[in-house]
């Protein structure tokens, strides 16, 4: 496997499938593990580092889960691809700074992804198309399981795995999940759900633009406790939370509909003949306009567009994808035509 | 009302200090307050920002805790408190009285109830801590003479005890 294959194919969240893909993106869980005695990445010198890349590179080779994955080292991946892995969600931003001494392993259908060095020796992930936290959690668990087998983890009873910060101490894990949230932002009730979420011992943070400016309407919900429950608590915890903002989005998308269909109709078939015109387009507003055609094909108002390819177009408009498409580094204003070009193609 | 520290100029700004659980309020006026402002600010600067984490810690840790250094990776306290991250695994059992507070201020529970590594034996900590607590339960219900109590907690610790080794072979079976 290499990185170009993946241009060819779609990544796993891209799908559009899974249940209640009209308001649910994708479920990501993740799991920060440790070799025992072993300095953590960052006080570890580079014979030490070498040692983790290599033990963990020989772990996962083994592993039935991680056949024919690709495992890169960073160094040995040029800027422009390590943005394009983590545009596919597949590795952090962090993870594509000081790149000296780590690697990322990806299963060929992108859902299985491990950063070796980031924070943590290994932060293991997988991510799926939908509302599907507790298959995921189901699928890492195992894979845990086998990489257990084969490398010593850092463990202890009362603190359970121990991580370099302290805030992932316990179970290491994290489930989010991706929401696009367009009734909610519309109506301003999203600030109501912020404040409740936030209360409840969970995270939501907008998924374009970090801080508390969410472009395009998408949001990431995740766990901040990991110490004092079980794996099982904290993904129940984070669905019921979900299956209630989803209801939500639901009741206010219906609304919408019934009050003011006509704004809603303009709105979306005006974002549709931007997109769709456009010669020149920044990725912020792409990403704008995407979100209320998105809203427009979950309702039914735009009929000749399916979720997948509007998923695609949220993908292979950012930066280091169209570079990749068009095979040769961009300026961002060259950027901003191409993208419209490709879009034109898209839409036609 | 006159300021608390100058004795001189009227009082216009307002604060509470709670130190040591003493509440004190001040009035003062403003170019006082400013110094004291100043003087609180320099104060806040020792726990350095960037160390939020480690510095939920700063009320509870032990004295002369700075000065310990984990022999594995060599991290000091200080070090821990300046970036908000851990050496080593190691460093857990070193600073253990300063992280088991902070983890409970961060987590609300200093208690690993999750997952354990499969080459344990695949026994969740949960169900140990439970045979524990009926087992406590058992010796009060004996000292109390509630003997109808104990023969009840007695079977229900058997049970527990056949169902985790049973569990235990089966993670073991799996584990070759």
């Amino acid at each position: 496997m290499k990185i170009d294959d993946f241009l060819k194919q779609d990544t796993e969240w891209l799908k559009g499938t899974g249940p209640m893909s009209h308001i649910v993106i994708s479920s990501r869980v993740r799991v920060a593990r440790n070799i025992e005695k072993l300095p953590f990445s960052q006080r570890a010198d580079k014979y030490r580092l070498e040692e983790i890349l290599t033990a963990v590179t020989d772990a996962a080779a083994s592993v039935p889960l991680l056949k024919n994955s690709l495992s890169v080292r960073l160094k040995d991946v040029g800027d422009v691809d390590r943005l394009f892995l983590v545009e596919r969600h597949l590795m952090s931003p962090e993870h594509a700074k000081d790149v000296e001494y780590k690697s990322l392993i990806v299963e060929p259908k992108e859902i299985i992804s491990i950063m070796v060095n980031e924070e943590d020796h290994l932060r293991i992930q997988v991510l799926q198309s939908g509302f599907n936290l507790r298959e995921t959690w189901h699928i890492l668990d195992e894979l845990d399981n086998e990489l257990a087998r084969r490398l010593p983890f850092a463990y202890s009873p009362k603190w359970g795995y121990l991580t370099a910060c302290p805030t992932n101490t316990g179970t290491g894990l994290r489930g989010s999940v991706m929401l696009h949230l367009p009734a909610l932002v519309f109506t301003g009730q999203i600030e109501k759900v912020l404040q409740a979420t936030g209360k409840l011992g969970l995270n939501i943070r907008g998924l374009y633009g970090e801080g508390s400016e969410a472009t395009g309407n998408f949001f990431q919900v995740s766990n901040l406790v990991s110490l004092g429950r079980t794996e099982d608590e904290v993904i129940d915890n984070i669905e019921r939370i979900i299956g209630q903002i989803v209801a939500r989005e639901e009741m206010t998308r219906k609304n919408i509909l019934s009050r003011s269909k006509e704004a809603l109709v303009d709105r979306v078939w005006r974002a549709y003949g931007t997109m769709k015109n456009a010669h020149i387009i920044t990725s912020n507003e792409t990403i704008a306009l995407l979100s209320a055609i998105r809203l427009g094909v979950d309702l039914g108002i735009v009929k000749n567009l399916d979720r997948r390819t509007i998923n695609e177009l949220f993908l292979i408009t950012q930066p280091a994808h169209l570079q990749k498409i068009e095979g040769k580094a961009l300026t961002s204003n060259e950027r901003d035509i191409k993208r419209a070009d490709l879009i034109r193609t898209k839409l036609k | 009302m006159t300021c608390d520290i100058c004795g001189k100029n009227e009082a216009t700004v307002h604060i509470t200090e709670i130190v040591n659980d003493q509440v004190t309020k001040l009035h003062l006026c403003e170019q006082c307050a400013r110094e004291k402002n100043a003087e609180m600010e320099e104060h806040f600067g020792l726990s350095d920002l960037l160390s939020g984490l480690a510095d939920l810690g700063a009320s509870i840790e032990s004295k002369g805790a700075s000065q310990i250094k984990c022999p594995n990776c060599g991290l000091t306290y200080q070090d821990f408190r300046k970036d908000g991250r851990l050496g080593c695994s190691e460093c857990y059992e070193t600073f253990k009285k300063e992280i088991a507070p902070l983890l409970k201020r961060i987590h609300g529970s200093d208690r690993h109830i999750g997952k354990v590594p499969l080459k344990t034996g695949g026994k969740t900590v949960k169900e140990t801590k439970s045979i524990q607590e009926f087992k406590m339960k058992l010796d009060k219900a004996i000292q109390a003479e509630d003997f109808e109590e104990a023969a009840h907690l007695r079977d229900k610790i058997k049970e527990m005890e056949a169902k985790a080794k049973e569990d235990r072979e089966r993670a073991g079976g799996s584990g070759k």
